[in-house]
């Protein structure tokens, strides 16, 4: 391929987006391309809509009195904050957008193992999407997201079946990502692309599908069981029947545990290309980085009663799983080390991916330490169920995967779109939204640390924890507009931006050898890999003189 | 070759009914549940062509699923089973 | 467009008709075709998996109760239709080595063979589901399982709501087998019809083959059904 020159004239050359017009091209494509682009947009839809429910539950804890809504709408208002923002953003979020488009590109291959399984894993999703919204206008849910039995079963007249069934639908359309994620990368690589020399971007998503084939079976059962149980009062979770809630929680937990590596995983795949972009380096130890993934994935599946020890397990038990989850620690902090190692010498630019990258470095490293306060027994007695809970799973999951998401779509937008976002106002939004984060949720590390209950409307016997509620609020506010802003630029980039290159960033991997945006068939010619992941060195090297060196 | 498994998978049904009405007290569900994997794994190896697989891979898959399933049922069991000692 | 669909191909072969534009060649295809439903049924374990914990967590805190309620569903019917699992599953594995050796005839009548013995299990099914609901033995309002005695306990009782909850597992557990027997069914209707046609060849029988996954799975399932539900405790 010629090196990319700049140029300010778009050339009209066929791509993915201008194959075919119509809204039944986009429909009923099979092209993991524009389904990558479905799944963007529904997912951006239901991102403002959980981030509306955060909205009013931050202006209700403005004040320490129950004022804004009744106890029961509080309620609501957290249970489908985080049914929406975990089953219909985060866990489709990185997969089915980045996953879906960039997969096929970096291995290269023309598509997915299964474009029509994948177009049907988007048609479930929406289906599923109706079906949560239809739900939470006609009354919602209010037992929390993790909708416990006997609550679920048993007490509450909320929506629980219709809820439970969207989310069992949307499980359906993560299973059958996953599964055309490992078909794929099994079956589909380019000649010469080894397992070692794969981005670590697919690393992650190979580990994050094995997570969504064997955790999410587990849930969609338990929601079948929920909807037998309220509907025929059977017995299988209700201690006046004979049965044991705790059941539910362990079956609840089996796949809620590993979901939040679903999660995150893909997210650090970013960060790993995003790193290695902008350090200009090969990413150290990229072996222990590959393998970590995988041993994330594994070791996610040992630990789920972390969650459940006050719940009455016995201590025993809760015992292994502390120390358990101590190790499933060891694997994400290699992989932070190795990350920091790249950083070491490397000619580090600060373009808004890699200030994305620096924010979750940072992030994640917190959210992941105080994992660790919380799965010590003895800590995790005082500060289970209060803010300290919620501090640490957003910052993990906002602080660690929502900014891993926005780093990859920065990064790629160029080759998703053809046209290169507004540098400055990136950089700023991402400013914007490291300080508007931290202001959000590093307070209620200490409001929960001093003993704020999470998921309580009214903290008036608390009075003195209404100052940092209020600078939580003020701090989602501004994280509110750093997350606008991305969706103001990247529209009017798709209009008025630069046309990009084919390899705007000069980045490894072979998503770059092709047009920006690719043809509907990804690359003109099949590639042959020849060169290890992360070639910067070779990528970087000043251009060869016209003298060949004897002997090659 | 086929009809030799077809022929015991029916012998071990007929040997696991006729020994669940003998008085053999917890091993009653041993031997029911041996046979049972005895019978699902003729069935995986041979119906099912995992012997004979090409790749390690559906090896790979089929291991990992019994893991799986076994972690889900050995680690949910490390709470029942300890409970009465609290 | 017309170029995209012809990279791949080496030395001007025409490509098989049912080859997908996407792969290269056709050993590609069927090679993922065949880890994908390997994949798929690895989910399956885990869907049913989670039933088996439940029914391993109470079948330990109530095995009086649930051996009484075993012994009151039909050992016999259920282990006809293990036996009649067992047959469908061998008419399978013949089908498919008809469809690799070109016997079209063997190949419409062992998958006619095997959709006969899927529906005669499902008959069998109905009949024990009627005798249940006969009995009341059926979970929900009017589930009734009063005086009776706990196997190897003279004198003792099954407690009725731990044998409701015997109850809830074998019908969400056959049950949701049976849905997988339907839609075994289904899919096998559809191959039939394929057979009949002559689609499948010894180059290219794909869908029998996964397929065929399909069904020996559903069988392993109930080969471990039987004598957990069936066969908890059935001394005299």
């Amino acid at each position: 391929m010629s090196m990319p020159i700049a140029t300010t004239q778009p050339v009209e050359r066929e791509t993915y987006l201008n194959a075919k017009y119509g809204v039944w091209s986009w429909l009923l494509t099979t092209d993991h391309k524009r389904i990558a682009l479905l799944y963007l947009i529904s997912i951006t839809f239901f991102f403002f809509i959980g981030g509306f429910f955060a909205l009013l539950i931050r202006l209700e804890l403005l004040t320490p009195a129950g004022d804004l809504v009744q106890a029961d709408t509080y309620n609501k208002l957290f249970t489908m904050h985080g049914m929406v923002m975990i089953f219909f953003f985060l866990i489709p979020s990185i997969p089915a957008v980045l996953g879906n488009f960039l997969v096929p590109l970096m291995i290269g291959a023309k598509d997915l193992a299964f474009p029509r399984i994948n177009l049907l894993s988007w048609y479930l999703y929406i289906i599923a999407g109706l079906m949560m919204l239809h739900c939470m206008l006609t009354g919602g849910v209010d037992t929390g997201w993790t909708f416990y039995a006997p609550l679920s079963t048993n007490f509450t007249n909320t929506k629980i079946v219709e809820a439970g069934l969207a989310i069992f639908i949307s499980g359906f359309s993560s299973i059958l990502t996953g599964l055309n994620f490992v078909v794929t990368i099994h079956r589909m690589r380019a000649p010469g692309l080894t397992w070692s020399r794969l981005p670590l971007f697919i690393w992650a998503h190979y580990a994050t599908s094995i997570i969504q084939l064997l955790g999410t079976p587990v849930v969609a059962v338990t929601i079948v069981l929920v909807a037998a149980e309220r509907a025929l009062h059977l017995g299988i979770f209700d201690p006046k029947l004979g049965g044991d809630p705790v059941l539910f929680q362990h079956l609840f937990w089996f796949y809620s545990h590993p979901a939040v590596y679903i999660m995150i995983l893909p997210s650090m795949g970013v960060i790993s290309e995003v790193i290695a972009c902008f350090s200009r380096k090969r990413i150290f130890g990229y072996h222990f980085v590959a393998f970590s993934s995988i041993a994330i994935a594994v070791f996610g599946f040992l630990v789920w009663a972390h969650h459940m020890f006050v719940a009455g397990i016995s201590v025993y038990a809760a015992l292994v799983f502390s120390f358990l989850s101590y190790a499933v620690a060891v694997p994400s902090a290699i992989k932070v080390f190795n990350w920091t190692a790249t950083l070491y010498k490397g000619s580090i630019h600060y373009d808004a991916p890699m200030l994305y990258a620096f924010g979750f470095l940072g992030l994640f490293s917190v959210g992941g330490l105080t994992g660790l306060f919380l799965a010590a027994l003895g800590i995790n007695v005082h500060v289970t169920d209060t803010y300290f809970v919620v501090a640490h799973f957003h910052y993990i999951m906002v602080g660690g995967a929502l900014m891993g998401y926005l780093g990859g779509l920065h990064f790629w937008w160029p080759k998703i779109s053809g046209r290169l976002y507004p540098e400055g106002w990136a950089r700023l939004a991402a400013l914007v939204v490291f300080i508007g984060f931290n202001l959000t949720f590093f307070p209620q590390f200490l409001l929960g640390y001093m003993g704020m209950p999470r998921r309580y409307y009214d903290y008036s016997h608390m009075p003195e924890f209404q100052i940092l509620n209020v600078l939580s609020t003020a701090g989602a506010t501004v994280l509110g507009v750093g997350y606008l802003l991305p969706m103001v630029y990247f529209l009017w980039s798709m209009r008025y931006g630069k046309p990009a290159p084919d390899n705007p960033w000069n980045a490894a991997g072979l998503e770059w050898k092709t047009a920006s945006p690719p043809p509907t068939f990804n690359f003109d010619e099949e590639p042959v890999v020849t060169w290890e992941a992360y070639n910067y060195e070779e990528l970087d090297a000043p251009p060869r003189t016209q003298e060949v060196p004897v002997g090659r | 070759m086929y009809f030799g498994i077809w022929a015991a998978l029916l012998v071990g049904t007929f040997v696991t009914y006729k020994a669940a009405f003998i008085e053999l007290g917890p091993f009653n569900a041993a031997v029911a549940l041996g046979i049972a994997t005895i019978k699902a794994t003729l069935v995986a190896l041979f119906f099912m062509h995992v012997w004979h697989a090409s790749e390690k891979l559906t090896k790979l898959v089929v291991i990992a699923a019994v893991f799986f399933l076994l972690l889900l049922l050995g680690l949910t069991m490390s709470d029942y089973a300890t409970r009465p000692w609290s | 467009m017309a170029d995209s669909t012809l990279v791949g191909l080496q030395h001007g072969e025409e490509h098989h008709p049912e080859l997908l534009h996407h792969f290269a060649e056709p050993q590609q295809q069927r090679d993922a075709a065949s880890l994908g439903m390997w994949v798929f049924l690895a989910t399956e374990v885990m869907f049913f998996g989670g039933l088996f914990c439940a029914y391993l967590v109470y079948r330990r805190w109530y095995f009086g109760d649930f051996g009484a309620a075993s012994k009151s569903i039909d050992a016999t019917l259920g282990a006809t239709n293990t036996a009649v699992l067992i047959c469908s599953s061998l008419t399978v594995v013949l089908a498919v080595w008809a469809a690799q050796t070109a016997r079209r005839m063997l190949l419409v009548v062992m998958l006619g063979i095997t959709m006969i013995l899927g529906l005669a299990f499902l008959g069998i099914k109905a009949i024990e589901y009627k005798d249940k609901f006969e009995e009341h033995h059926v979970p929900g309002a009017s589930f009734s399982f009063e005086n009776v005695p706990i196997p190897g306990h003279p004198g003792q009782f099954a407690n009725p709501r731990h044998a409701q909850i015997f109850f809830s597992l074998y019908f969400v557990m056959t049950g949701l087998h049976a849905l997988h027997m339907i839609i075994g069914l289904g899919i096998f209707s559809w191959l039939f019809t394929m057979a009949w046609k002559g689609r499948f060849t010894p180059e290219w029988h794909t869908p029998v083959e996964i397929g065929g996954l399909y069904w020996h799975f559903v069988d392993i399932v109930w080969i471990y059904l039987f004598p957990l539900l069936y066969l908890i405790d059935r001394h005299p």
